[in-house]
């Protein structure tokens, strides 16, 4: 896309512009009772001057905030882009929060509306009504259950439309007036970071650095109003939000709502999206569900598989990134995109792919190159809620499974010497909202981005990142510890599911271990080890060795860094439940909180450096209908091999 | 607070007038008394639970009221029209559905198949026109393809639409069951055992949407249950059975004072 003065330079003069221009193509569908709905820019722009006009009427000033809540459904897709038309800020949410944690925003933003999927995201607004007393108004998408609700705050979107619709009717230049008084510069979004150390912060993003960012990855990918992409993420992460919101107006392609996250799979096949983006659990869930399909085939069929995707992992990333290959192999290669890779790029919902992205957390090798082996082109970048996730990109052609690539065209990217990464972008945010220390903490006098990530350009350029700068700590000897690298490289093995690292100022390092039920459970299956749920399988003593096999091997991997062979896990423990973020334990976006974890296992963590053998603890558990319990168990401590550094290899 | 039961309490489901009253039936097989003299009614809209312990003639009771078995004395009498015994397929016809304690689905068709099946007494296009998918036979179709795909929205369902039903989970296979009873769209349902072999979880889920049928749809329910805890959560009114007689009927709380059912569940001393 060319980059022209006059463009429009908001969401909301982006829709017209679409509307005006190509009013007749999709934008959006919707899979209900099993059928994709479309509606067309044209359609969706009624709807969306429909919904603003009920906003406007029902009190929604410029400035003000709108929560957004739900999973990815076109009408709260719409309701981003009426409150924009306002000049309002949505602020949406995850859909999984629990309701105390929504307190904290609908007080800090001031939240007096909200826009919601359906009667379980309705319960949890009235729940936190009494704390949040500005909330004056909820509309709901889906009327089930809400039936006998008699809440004066509580009505229908349609109710909503209709009112809004009577208003527009009336006054026709209101949509265009109020769509022409915004400016770039304005608010468009506010996001709130996950919070992994206090409250969550809320991030200002403005049209700017939204449409800018945008455009820079159009521009770098040459995307165009023909993609497909399918929106399954929640929308209060960033990377949806950019994806499948922002980049979706800057360039008008089409996105997909899929019909649940169970049907996720099936409904990726039957739109076979061009451009996709995944957080690596999604891929990694994926490759399980094909690794495990695969187990079950017959044993003709597994060799071919097998056989092809040892053919895949040694040329199919070179053959991608337009490296040299001999022509028998090309040929080897051809066949096995007939017989393997071609169908199973089909039975994954990727075969049209043209550009992916992974971005959210580190991503394992081997996932990154399955995928990259089939022939689709899977990349990394690196970017936050902050930066609108423009910072560094891999660049087609020079993709390396370690680094997330060279800084994008318009960003300057400096490492300091406390090793943390510092950078300016257009996307980079206004303020967090009311908390200006915070601000100024972020962004220096000088307008650099403190990341918070450690990392380090390699000799080619790329941007290879370790940990957060903070988590970067130092063994009792001095030793460097970077906790996260040890965690993702534990990860990577498909039998851990999670892994926390302790260290700083310890003399050596250990961890605690999630094991994965899925691929373990699997693993016992098939050996014949009879399991009642996870802490009895986390329990057994073979599961015990298999895990100890894996700390071993990321301790000789480790080895091989002088910088980081002194790290080495000396000592890990099982964890007798899974860690859950309602527990506190993780983020919504699923990262470990380590601080917490650290408090709410000391006992674990004493244990771990006591030199004792077992240890009893207690965790509170809260189920999934909000009640609490207790979980007691003793644990083994187990100890895992080290090795010595081998200077000569890591020189080499 | 559960805001569900709050609501319920303020608003009321409005439970209307006698739909089903069964008078004074006897049912025997040979010299095998299953049910002596029972008589009980079911209101409208209401969820009405037969309780017992096992061989009490639960299932007996609700196959006479859905015609498979016919009693020996006694009346029926369904929206005011009195029989000495019902027929399944004017039973059927009439409204009243059911599902089975142990699943009676087509496993090798899929889930939205086995849910389209539920509605064949709906159609009202000849076979010929159904086969050929001409004309009014398409149009109808399509009718009850959307009722079917709602139901199947309703549920929960959507992941497994066209999975072959021998293939799911148990308690995903009694959803489908409940779904194939709900095609019919039926005045009456009646549910045996709904929750009969499923974990907690699978419990609660199948509650909510024994609940929220009665809610949204407004259908009657006659349900037969051995977990005590559901029986009382969900009914409004409850009977209990014990050797084929009737030894207790009124709501939950009067049920659970009742010491005719104390001794019948934990046993007397003789």
């Amino acid at each position: 896309m060319a980059l022209q003065a006059g463009t429009p330079d908001t969401f909301p003069k982006l829709l017209l512009q679409h509307a005006a221009g190509r009013g007749n193509d999709p934008a959006i569908r919707e899979k209900d009772l099993g059928i994709w709905q479309t509606w067309t820019w044209r359609g969706m722009r009624d709807e969306i001057e429909w919904l603003a006009c009920g906003l406007a009427q029902a009190g929604l000033a410029p400035g003000a905030h709108i929560a957004v809540i739900g999973a990815n459904r076109p009408r709260l897709y719409w309701t981003l882009t009426a409150a924009q038309a306002l000049g309002a800020i949505p602020v949406p949410f995850y859909e999984d929060a629990v309701a105390n944690e929504m307190t904290y925003v609908f007080q800090d933003a001031e939240i007096a509306f909200a826009v919601v999927e359906d009667q379980e995201q309705a319960d949890k607004l009235f729940e936190i009504m009494p704390q949040c007393p500005k909330l004056r108004h909820i509309w709901y998408d889906d009327a089930r259950g809400l039936k006998h609700y008699t809440q004066p705050e509580l009505a229908s979107y349609e109710s909503l439309r209709e009112a809004g619709r009577a208003y527009a009717k009336a006054n026709p230049g209101f949509f265009a007036e109020r769509i022409a008084a915004g400016k770039g510069g304005d608010p468009a979004i506010m996001m709130y970071t996950s919070g992994t150390t206090g409250n969550p912060k809320g991030v200002v993003l403005t049209h700017d650095n939204l449409v800018l960012s945008s455009r820079a990855y159009a521009e770098l990918e040459g995307l165009r109003p023909e993609e497909e992409v399918l929106a399954y993420l929640p929308m209060a992460w960033i990377g949806q939000n950019l994806f499948s919101y922002a980049q979706w107006m800057a360039v008008g392609f089409r996105i997909n709502c899929i019909e649940s996250g169970e049907t996720m799979l099936t409904d990726m096949r039957e739109i076979g999206p061009t451009y996709y983006f995944a957080p690596p659990r999604v891929l990694e869930a994926l490759l399980t569900q094909v690794t495990i399909r695969m187990e079950d085939a017959s044993a003709g069929k597994r060799w071919i598989f097998r056989h092809f995707m040892d053919l895949a992992r040694r040329v199919g990333a070179r053959i991608l990134d337009g490296e040299p290959v001999p022509a028998l192999e090309r040929l080897h290669y051809a066949i096995g995109k007939l017989l393997v890779y071609g169908p199973l790029r089909n039975a994954l919902g990727m075969s049209r792919i043209r550009v992916a992205y992974t971005a959210g957390e580190a991503i394992g090798p081997d996932l990154f190159v399955f995928y990259r082996s089939l022939g689709i082109n899977l990349k990394q970048l690196y970017g936050s809620t902050e930066t609108s996730v423009m910072v560094c990109v891999q660049p087609n052609g020079q993709v390396k499974p370690d680094t997330v690539g060279p800084p994008m065209k318009g960003v300057e990217v400096r490492v300091l010497d406390s090793g943390e990464i510092v950078l300016k972008c257009p996307g980079l945010f206004r303020a967090y909202y009311k908390n200006d220390d915070a601000t100024r903490e972020a962004k220096d006098a000088e307008g650099w981005f403190h990341t918070g990530d450690a990392g380090f350009f390699d000799e080619t350029g790329h941007l290879k990142i370790i940990d957060r700068a903070k988590d970067v700590g130092k063994l009792s000897d001095g030793t460097l510890f970077a906790p996260k690298y040890l965690e993702n490289k534990l990860k990577f093995f498909p039998y851990v599911k999670e892994a926390v690292a302790f260290g700083h100022a310890k003399a050596e390092a250990t961890a605690m271990i999630n094991i994965d039920v899925q691929a373990v459970g699997d693993w016992a299956e098939r050996r014949g080890i009879p399991y009642s749920g996870y802490t009895d399988l986390a329990a057994k003593a073979q599961v015990v060795d298999l895990i100890r096999e894996c700390v071993e091997k990321v301790n000789a991997d480790l080895a091989r860094d002088p910088k980081l062979s002194g790290s080495q896990i000396h000592r890990f423990v099982i964890l007798h439940k899974e860690l859950d973020a309602d527990d506190g334990e993780l983020t919504r976006t699923r990262k470990v909180r380590r601080g917490f974890i650290g408090e709410k296992y000391a006992t674990i963590v004493d244990a771990l450096y006591s030199g004792t053998e077992r240890c009893l603890v207690e965790a509170q558990v809260r189920f999934e209908d909000g009640r609490t319990g207790t979980v007691r168990a003793e644990l083994p401590i187990n100890r895992a091999k080290t090795f010595a550094a081998e200077p000569a290899r890591a020189a080499a | 607070m559960n805001l569900r039961e709050l609501d319920a309490q303020e608003t009321g489901r409005r439970i209307g007038d006698v739909i089903l009253a069964v008078d004074s039936v006897s049912l025997a097989f040979g010299g095998v008394k299953a049910l002596t003299d029972v008589s009980f009614d079911v209101r409208e809209h209401e969820i009405r639970a037969i309780i017992g312990p096992n061989g009490a003639g639960k299932s007996s009771m609700l196959n006479v009221i859905n015609g498979v078995y016919h009693p020996q004395s006694g009346r029926i009498t369904y929206l005011g029209k009195t029989e000495a015994a019902m027929r399944p397929h004017d039973a059927a016809r009439r409204g009243i559905a059911r599902t089975f304690q142990s699943l009676a689905l087509f496993k090798g068709m899929s889930v939205l198949e086995n849910i389209l099946a539920g509605r064949n007494l709906m159609m009202k296009s000849n076979l010929l026109l159904q086969a050929l998918r001409v004309g009014p036979a398409l149009r109808e179709e399509i009718a009850h393809r959307k009722r079917c795909e709602e139901i199947i929205d309703f549920l929960e369902i959507q992941h497994v639409r066209k999975t072959q039903v021998g293939r799911l989970p148990y308690g995903l296979q009694k959803r489908v069951d409940l779904g194939r009873a709900l095609a019919a769209e039926p005045r009456v349902l009646l549910l045996d055992e709904p929750m009969a072999g499923m974990n907690v979880e699978e419990k609660q889920d199948m509650s909510r949407f024994i609940l929220d049928v009665n809610d949204e749809f407004g259908t009657t329910i006659v349900l037969i249950e051995h977990d005590m805890g559901v029986v009382m959560d969900l009914s409004d009114r409850v009977v209990v059975l014990d050797y084929g007689r009737k030894i207790a009927d009124g709501t939950p709380d009067e049920v659970r004072a009742s010491q005719a059912v104390i001794d019948a569940y934990l046993g007397v001393k003789h």
